[in-house]
């Protein structure tokens, strides 16, 4: 291993070997280079934040035809850092009645849930915070943190509005769990491991290609647990006021911010991840650096398209939501993951009889999952025809609440 | 002492008391989150005996669902859960007797049983343990049976839900 090719594999040993020579025991060296590592990787989340909000906001103005952040530094990319030292510097608010340990918790918990998720994410084949075997489900259990996070806080708060902010948040953020881990059974599904990094081996060809309808899914979603627009209920400035997190100011208002902005970055990474093949890429396996490189093309990538959502789209109403959630996407997902299941388990069974080369059979597989997402996807369009609006119901005419007098014939001529 | 027994005995200790404070705290989400410290108390003792499988799902079931739904009830009835009145009522003596005699029951157990003492060898293999436990859930000849009762048990409370939460038809 040299430095050029795999740089933190380099340090790690080196590291390793230092500590050893001072004469620290292996136990002892394990358990520091794993605090450094997971001090550098939290850092490393935080200091990307810093780099999206600034590219997100130049997108923004530029979709909306106006310049964007562009006073500090070239194009504007020092943005945040004023920003930031103006939110430090804010007055820290807490409301009478407020449970004040819960309510400094609240913002705390709701970061670090997205944060945890770093842990499991393959940068490249050597860069992983931790190879768990169930890295999958853990992918879930620190989902859920987060909603515990914007509870918290919608309770704590002591404010009618934090408190229904809360309630919506909960009851979004809890309900588009079902879909998105009943699309991300389907990568484990076609990859035969629960292990992130493995996933990503397993991937010769992107699962977006094998199962396409579960890459949809999974980034629907993820969208909605974000809980950005269209799917920002969460932050209703007409109805709410702001939300959950209306009470809070200065740098635990930014803690929101921050995990809202880092959570938009993470649901790309796992996307890359799980779906575009992460690392993967020409030399990646004898070069990890490059992967890293690939990785974070096919991050802003699917970034790029989180934010374009984003602008684009109208935001729905909270029923509409949650009846998209489960009258449409979980039982398309249910189907999905029934019929994956069957199509691949009948071709383990049929193969091995039908005598075809090592190289024809991972596109056979890959043809035949994908012909049978279209096919789902054609019978989900006609099931969708039969319920759409055929007339619009007249239900009265509209009524002027006042008329406007007739003008005198004078002001005419 | 290995580093493993210190970080052992601290979350023991962690998890007591929060299990602690579950009872004694006088506010009810105090008390789930109390709970919540408790349960992944034990999931980091899941993760210390290897069974990273287990860990995540007690994190994923209890704290992520349990837990979370019981904050939610409590923040429903903020007005009614007030943090005012005794903690115990009138038959708390039967409740300790209670809790004496499980207590005294486990005990007895575990003083029988002769391999409370012994280490059990290390499994080895340790993604081979899970696909095991999968087939294990169900083969017909092992938890086949038990399996399918749990999801028999759910669906009857998911219809019963249905049912309570329900427009009444007139």
């Amino acid at each position: 291993m040299n430095f050029i090719s795999d740089p933190i594999t380099f340090i790690a040993n080196w590291l390793t070997n230092l500590l050893l020579g001072w004469g620290l025991s292996p136990e002892v060296t394990t358990v520091l280079l794993t605090f450094i590592g997971a001090f550098l990787l939290g850092t490393f989340g935080f200091a990307l934040v810093i780099f999206t909000i600034w590219l997100e906001r130049k997108l923004y103005g530029r979709i909306q035809d106006r310049l964007g952040p562009n006073r500090v530094g070239p194009w504007g990319i020092f943005q945040t850092f004023p920003d930031m030292i103006k939110i430090f510097t804010k007055e820290y608010i807490t409301p009478i009645g407020a449970d004040k340990i819960v309510y400094n918790l609240a913002p705390i918990l709701s970061v670090s849930a997205v944060l945890l998720t770093w842990a499991v994410i393959p940068f490249a084949p050597t860069i992983v915070g931790t190879e768990l075997n169930v890295g999958v489900i853990y992918l879930m259990a620190v989902g859920s943190i987060g909603a515990l996070g914007i509870i918290l806080a919608g309770w704590s708060s002591n404010n009618k509005y934090s408190l229904i902010g809360g309630f919506r948040a909960v009851a979004q953020v809890v309900s588009y769990e079902v879909p998105m881990i009943l699309a991300l059974l389907i990568p484990v599904l076609l990859g035969q491991t629960m292990g992130v990094n493995s996933l990503v081996y397993a991937q010769n060809i992107w699962f977006i290609f094998l199962s396409p309808i579960a890459a949809l899914i999974f980034f629907i979603s993820c969208l909605a647990e974000t809980g950005r627009a269209p799917f920002d209920l969460l932050e209703a400035e007409s109805e709410l006021v702001a939300g959950y997190q209306t009470e809070y100011s200065g740098l635990k208002f930014g803690m929101f911010y921050v995990g809202e902005f880092l959570h938009a970055f993470t649901i790309s990474a796992l996307m890359a991840t799980l779906f575009l093949g992460g690392w993967r890429g020409p030399w990646a396996e004898q070069v990890p650096i490059l992967g890293v490189f690939w990785f974070f093309i096919k991050a802003f990538i699917v970034y790029f398209f989180v934010v374009l959502i984003r602008i684009s789209m109208p935001r729905l109403r909270i029923d509409q939501m949650l009846n998209f959630n489960w009258k449409f996407l979980t039982p398309l997902a249910l189907v999905l993951l029934v019929v994956t299941a069957i199509v691949e388990k009948s071709f383990l069974l049929v193969t091995p009889g039908l005598n075809l080369t090592e190289t024809a059979l991972p596109w056979l597989r890959a043809g035949l999952h994908l012909s049978v997402n279209l096919i789902i996807i054609l019978i989900t369009i006609q099931i969708l025809k039969t319920h759409r609006i055929k007339e619009v119901r007249v239900v009265a005419t509209p009524r002027p609440v006042a008329v406007a007098p007739e003008p005198p014939a004078s002001v005419i001529s | 002492m290995s580093a493993e027994q210190i970080i052992f005995l601290i979350i023991a200790a962690i998890t007591l008391i929060a299990a602690l404070s579950v009872v004694i705290s006088r506010n009810l989400i105090h008390s789930a989150l109390w709970l919540i410290l408790t349960l992944s108390g034990i999931a980091v003792f899941y993760v210390l005996l290897d069974a990273g499988y287990f860990a995540v799902i007690q994190v994923v079931v209890y704290i992520g669902a349990i837990a979370i739904l019981f904050i939610f009830a409590a923040m429903l009835t903020r007005r009614v859960m007030q943090d005012s009145g005794p903690q115990s009522n009138s038959n708390w003596w039967l409740g300790a007797l209670i809790a004496l005699l499980l207590f005294a029951g486990i005990a007895l157990i575990f003083i029988n049983w002769q391999d409370f003492a012994t280490l059990q060898p290390e499994l080895t293999d340790s993604s081979g343990k899970l696909s095991e436990l999968g087939l294990a859930l169900v083969s017909p000849d092992q938890y086949v049976l038990p399996f399918e009762l749990a999801s028999v048990l759910l669906v009857a409370a998911m219809i019963g839900a249905i049912f309570v939460a329900g427009e009444k038809k007139q």
